[in-house]
């Protein structure tokens, strides 16, 4: 049996080294000025893992990459262009638009980093996409948008993209901790028929390579990313859903309160990368 | 990602198949981790065990191992190589870990390819849907046998 492990172990470690890393030697350069953090020491959450966390980006292929090195090539960019009419267009009984209030879209600098947290109230964990909503039904007297509408989409891409650049940085204590408890506990349950957790790819595997699949740390920092296979944005809960589905497993709902909890987590695995705006993923 | 590709329909056939032979997932007579008898009373196929070994449908064992015999693309390494692996481990042993390998690696990542639950928040396959009752196991009793009989002959 001793020896056999051995062997298991060896190859492992074999297959392992040929592939195991996510790519050196580069740095993600945004028009050619713009350098952003893409490896950090790791943050408390995940300090007894790894010694660095890494951005998706490095996962990716060199075409991939160098598609998020350029906004004009950025095909997520056109979102952005698109949110920021809707930040200026007056919507709802009240006649407001966001820039009625908010002023520019700068003023949403350093919003995204620090997503998800308590609302106003204390009483709940908001996403970015609750604050939204939240401005939209109370304040504007608007319909909600959908979780994955292109107006939601777009919004938090261009919110996000005030905050490029800057690291991601959230709260975890205080009220927000009960979250943050419930978050990791989804993190390291195995769901579904496949019995897969999170952990099981992204701590345990990443990158290594899952069929055609170069696993990554599964980190936000890119988030809202523009995914070429879907030709258009994701959102960080709709990544979940596919990546839970994807073990045979019924998933839960974009905005449920169990998805809020694990995106606080999983974010915390990822506090001291840069918020990349709208990151470009296969 | 890869799995989303097992269709519904292979689930249907394994469903049928298992019915029909061997010991039911629970009943499966366990030595240590390894399974001495057959599932099916009977020598599995290599050819369609290598097969089943390919195909994102059925084991889809190369999303997690290199088999250098096969020539599905793509082939993964969350496992180790299966290169020799009729040398390492009995047919026994072999049969056991396709079954449930989680009694000859605890916790491992790989699947239980024999087993029907109890899981969590078990789906619909790949629907993100909850499962509509119980579920058949993922590979059925003649497919585990395929398998292992293809796997014995990975010699180095
Ligand atoms: C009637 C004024 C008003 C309008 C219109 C409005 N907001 Fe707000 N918004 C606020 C106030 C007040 C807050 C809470 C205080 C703050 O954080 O600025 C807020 C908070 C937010 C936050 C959370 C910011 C943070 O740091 O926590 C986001 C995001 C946001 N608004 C986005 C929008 C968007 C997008 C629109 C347009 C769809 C919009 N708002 C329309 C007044 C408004
Ligand atoms: C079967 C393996 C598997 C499991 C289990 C899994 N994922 Fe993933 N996930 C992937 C693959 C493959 C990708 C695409 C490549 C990559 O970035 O890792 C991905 C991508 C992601 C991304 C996007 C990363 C980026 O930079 O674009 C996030 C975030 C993520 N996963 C989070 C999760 C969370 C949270 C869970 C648990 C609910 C989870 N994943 C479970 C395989 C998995
Ligand atoms: C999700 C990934 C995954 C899938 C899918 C998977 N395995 Fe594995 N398998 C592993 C891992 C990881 C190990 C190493 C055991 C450990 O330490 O966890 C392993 C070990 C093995 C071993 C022992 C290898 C040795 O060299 O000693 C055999 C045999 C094996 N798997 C066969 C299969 C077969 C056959 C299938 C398809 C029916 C399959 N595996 C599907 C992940 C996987």
């Amino acid at each position: 049996m001793k020896r056999r492990m051995g062997l298991v172990a060896i190859a492992a470690l074999l297959a392992g080294s040929a592939f195991a890393d996510p790519v050196e030697g580069v740095d993600l350069v945004i028009n050619g000025d713009e350098t952003l953090v893409i490896r950090a020491p790791a943050p408390p959450a995940v300090s007894d893992i790894f010694d660095e966390v890494y951005s998706g980006w490095l996962y990716r292929d060199e075409a991939t990459r160098a598609m998020e090195e350029d906004d004009f090539d950025n095909p997520g960019m056109v979102f952005v262009d698109q949110a920021l009419d809707t930040w200026a267009a007056e919507d709802g009984s009240e006649g407001k638009s966001c820039a009625s209030c908010h002023q520019g879209i700068e003023s949403m600098a350093g919003v995204r980093a620090g997503m998800p947290k308590m609302n106003a109230a204390g009483d709940d964990l908001w996403s970015l996409e609750n604050f939204i909503n939240n401005c939209r039904t109370n304040r504007m007297g608007a319909e909600a948008w959908g979780w994955n509408s292109p107006e939601m989409l777009n919004m938090t891409a261009a919110i996000s993209l005030q905050s490029r650049g800057l690291p991601v940085a959230v709260e975890t204590d205080g009220p927000a901790h009960d979250w943050w408890e419930k978050g990791k506990e989804i993190y390291y349950t195995r769901y579904g028929q496949l019995e897969l957790s999170c952990a099981n790819c992204h701590e345990q595997n990443n990158g290594r390579y899952i069929r055609s699949d170069h696993l990554s740390q599964g980190q936000l920092s890119g988030f809202p990313v523009y995914r070429l296979k879907n030709a258009g944005l994701v959102s960080i809960h709709n990544r979940f859903k596919g990546c839970i589905r994807d073990t045979r497993a019924e998933t839960y709902k974009e905005g449920s309160p169990e998805f809020r909890a694990l995106e606080l987590y999983v974010a915390s695995r990822g506090a001291g990368l840069d918020v990349e705006g709208v990151g470009v993923r296969h | 990602m890869m799995q989303r590709i097992w269709p519904a329909a292979a689930v249907l056939i394994s469903f049928g198949c298992a019915a029909a032979a061997g010991p039911a997932p629970d009943d499966v007579a366990w030595d240590g981790s390894a399974v001495d008898a057959s599932l099916t009373g009977t020598p599995g196929d290599p050819e369609n065990g290598a097969a089943v070994m390919s195909s994102r449908a059925d084991g889809n064992c190369v999303a997690c191992h290199v088999v250098s015999s096969l020539s599905a693309d793509f082939q993964g390494n969350v496992g180790p190589s299966l290169d020799g692996v009729g040398d390492r481990w009995s047919e026994a042993e072999l049969r056991g870990i396709v079954i449930d390998a989680k009694h000859t690696f605890d916790g491992t990542v790989m699947p239980s390819f024999y087993k029907t639950g109890p899981y969590i928040r078990p789906g619909d396959a790949f629907t993100g849907k909850a499962a509509d009752g119980p579920l058949p196991p993922l590979l059925n009793a003649s497919q585990v046998e395929d398998v292992v009989a293809y796997l014995v002959t990975l010699k180095e």
